[in-house]
């Protein structure tokens, strides 16, 4: 009698921690979605800074010259560019690897093809952004001398790189998870690999690969180490990524070490710069997640 | 017959061309990730080879590039990364076994518990620099309400002492360690529920037919068969947080330090923070000082996924 009181004592203690472990992470949620909250209004409460003019000024000069300006879109077209690049490189990249290790790939190339897969993926990102400035720069300085010291090609280059893996792993998922039925029905009307792998595998996996796509926008967006290695400080609006630009990250990482005075109007205006961030890439998210539920294609 | 014979055959051929240049297509574009690992690593190696002794491991930082080390940042990693994974685990793993173990019947219930799940997927996609600021304020501060730096509300014993303990945390260890932890949590719940959920369902009927609860089930039955997957999984998520520099920036900027951590609120820095200020400078030189310093790294982080490797070749036996 007794050892069931007590089994059914511990059962209820090891539920109530379990359920304060997992509440861990809501808390966490909350607590960004509250600070950045918090700071932004403050930042948005100090003179001279207004909130329409956050979202519509072109303009973002918080720590030189005499008036300061607090217009998002140079930082957001910064990090536009670095995106675009990087998304060039890894979409197609990483969807034709995937294609070729689940369609093509012998056993052998597959054995040395994936462990480079996943050192790639395992690289810690400061070391792309030194990659970007010690080796891509010089290179295509070498081929263009137009190109700056920093530039935002190079910078969305190594990005590219670095989004590469996460591409071509969640794709490769994605279109193996295709059943094998459907490529020996393909294959049993005439049809050669490149017309089974084109028409009928990368449709049926297509919320897969979107939704991996949607993921390697994410982390290029929140990508900080390597822009601020290599794509410059300088934060205006460009088009043309031989110049240096300045993203969202990298404008954080220069408020944090210190380029501001503590507590100053600019070092709230880099939690205003996380919010909007964080805004971005939790837009993102959701929009993958609901992709891959609403347009999933089941075979079972 | 022979006209549309012909064109058939002629149909065949070119079909089977562009099926082989396709191929050719996309092995090319595989190649190019080789490629591009060849070329990061022969740069590495071709530029850090200079620098690389015994010294260097054991060396603080220093304006002289050729007496600079790693010593300091890669016992502040040390420490920052053992602060982690203390608390990232338990937490991640009780959070996975929540997850996969105790799901719910009754529908509102349920609806919480996919809430949760989508939650953490969303934790992952959240820029790692998010975290450092959310790290600053939450424990760094605690959010200005114990306290303040310079005044902390509770302190136990003096900084000399090996046990020196403060509220705020100030921008030590345990403040990155913490951070970190944030950053690799979702990593380690998501693996560790993987692993749990490949454990076969039958194992789990057959313990509650026995009369085992919940929790014993878990405890004698599901974790143990889960372990290795979920130790495979850890250790990826520790080297993620090895190499994991914009958050631990945030809180502990770059600074110069000359020793190793004394206690869990010493300054220190962690070795992409020293990559990072040593890559950022103009000199030539000092980014040779960074390419070794990436050697170092890598090598570290080679070392663990090694292992984890081992692991899961070792102790993953199929439960069937």
């Amino acid at each position: 009698m007794r050892s069931k009181l007590a089994r059914r004592a511990v059962e209820g203690v090891v539920r109530a921690i379990l359920v304060g472990a997992s509440g861990f992470s809501i808390l966490t949620t909350t607590a960004i979605i509250v600070v950045l909250t918090l700071e932004t209004t403050r930042f948005f409460r100090s003179d001279g800074v207004s909130f329409t003019a956050f979202i519509t000024g072109f303009e973002w000069n918080p720590l030189l010259g005499a008036e300061k300006h607090f217009g998002i879109w140079p930082l957001i077209c910064g990090t536009l560019i670095v995106t675009i690049i990087a998304m060039l490189v890894a979409i197609p990249l990483g969807l034709f690897t995937a294609i070729y290790l689940s369609e093509y790939a012998p056993r052998r190339v597959r054995a040395v093809l994936k462990p480079v897969l996943e050192v790639l993926a395992g690289v810690p990102t400061v070391v792309y952004g030194f990659f970007a400035l010690t080796v891509i720069t010089p290179l295509l300085r070498g081929i263009y001398a137009g190109f700056e010291i920093y530039n935002v090609f190079s910078a969305g280059l190594a990005v590219g790189i670095m989004c590469l893996p996460i591409v071509c792993s969640i794709s490769e998922d994605a279109l193996r998870a295709v059943p094998t039925s459907l490529r020996e029905g393909a294959y049993g009307l005439g049809a050669t690999k490149f017309d089974v792998s084109v028409s009928v595998v990368t449709p049926a996996a297509l919320s897969g690969i979107i939704a991996a796509s949607l993921l390697a926008v994410a982390r290029a967006v929140g990508e900080t180490m390597i822009v601020a290695l290599a794509a410059g400080n300088l934060a205006r609006m460009i088009w043309n990524p031989t110049e240096q630009a300045q993203t969202m990250t990298a404008y954080m990482v220069q408020i944090f070490l210190g380029d501001a005075s503590n507590f100053g109007v600019e070092y709230y205006s880099a939690y205003a710069v996380a919010a909007t961030l964080f805004v971005m890439t939790f837009l993102l998210t959701l929009l993958g997640h609901r992709i891959r539920i609403k347009f999933r294609e089941e075979y079972e | 017959m022979t006209a549309p014979s012909g064109l058939v055959r002629r149909g065949n051929t070119q079909r089977a061309l562009k099926n082989h240049v396709f191929k050719w297509f996309c092995g090319l574009c595989a190649a190019i990730s080789v490629v591009v690992l060849g070329i990061l690593l022969t740069s590495l190696v071709m530029q850090g080879w200079e620098h690389l002794d015994w010294d260097f491991l054991r060396s603080a930082p220093s304006r002289k590039p050729k007496i600079a080390g790693i010593g300091p940042a890669m016992w502040g990693t040390i420490w920052i990364c053992a602060a982690c994974a203390i608390a990232a685990l338990p937490l991640g793993v009780a959070t996975a076994i929540f997850l996969e173990e105790y799901k719910p019947v009754k529908p509102p219930l349920r609806r919480l518990h996919s809430f949760l799940q989508l939650n953490i997927s969303n934790l992952a996609g959240v820029p790692s620099i998010v975290y450092g600021i959310l790290g600053l304020t939450a424990f760094v501060q605690m959010f200005g309400m114990i306290g303040n730096l310079n005044d902390p509300a509770l302190t136990v014993g003096t900084p000399e002492d090996w046990y020196y303990f403060q509220l705020p945390f100030g921008r030590g260890v345990l403040a990155g360690g913490l951070t970190l932890m944030l950053v690799v949590l979702p990593i380690v719940i998501v693996s560790s529920q993987e692993s749990l959920r490949a454990v076969p369902g039958s194992l789990r009927e057959g313990a509650l037919a026995c009369g085992a609860t919940r929790w014993q089930m878990v405890w004698r039955m599901t974790l143990p068969a889960a372990v290795p997957g979920i130790m495979t999984g850890s250790i990826l998520a520790m080297s993620r947080a090895i190499g994991e520099a914009a958050p631990i920036l945030v809180i502990a900027g770059i600074v110069f330090i000359r020793f190793t951590p004394h206690h869990l609120m010493d300054e220190f820095t962690a070795m992409p923070l020293q990559i990072y200020d040593w890559a950022g400078r103009p000199q030539e030189e000092f980014h040779k000082v960074a390419a070794t310093g990436i050697l170092v790294l890598l090598t570290i982080l080679l070392a663990f996924n090694a292992f984890a490797v081992l692991i899961r070749q070792k102790f993953q036996r199929p439960l069937q």
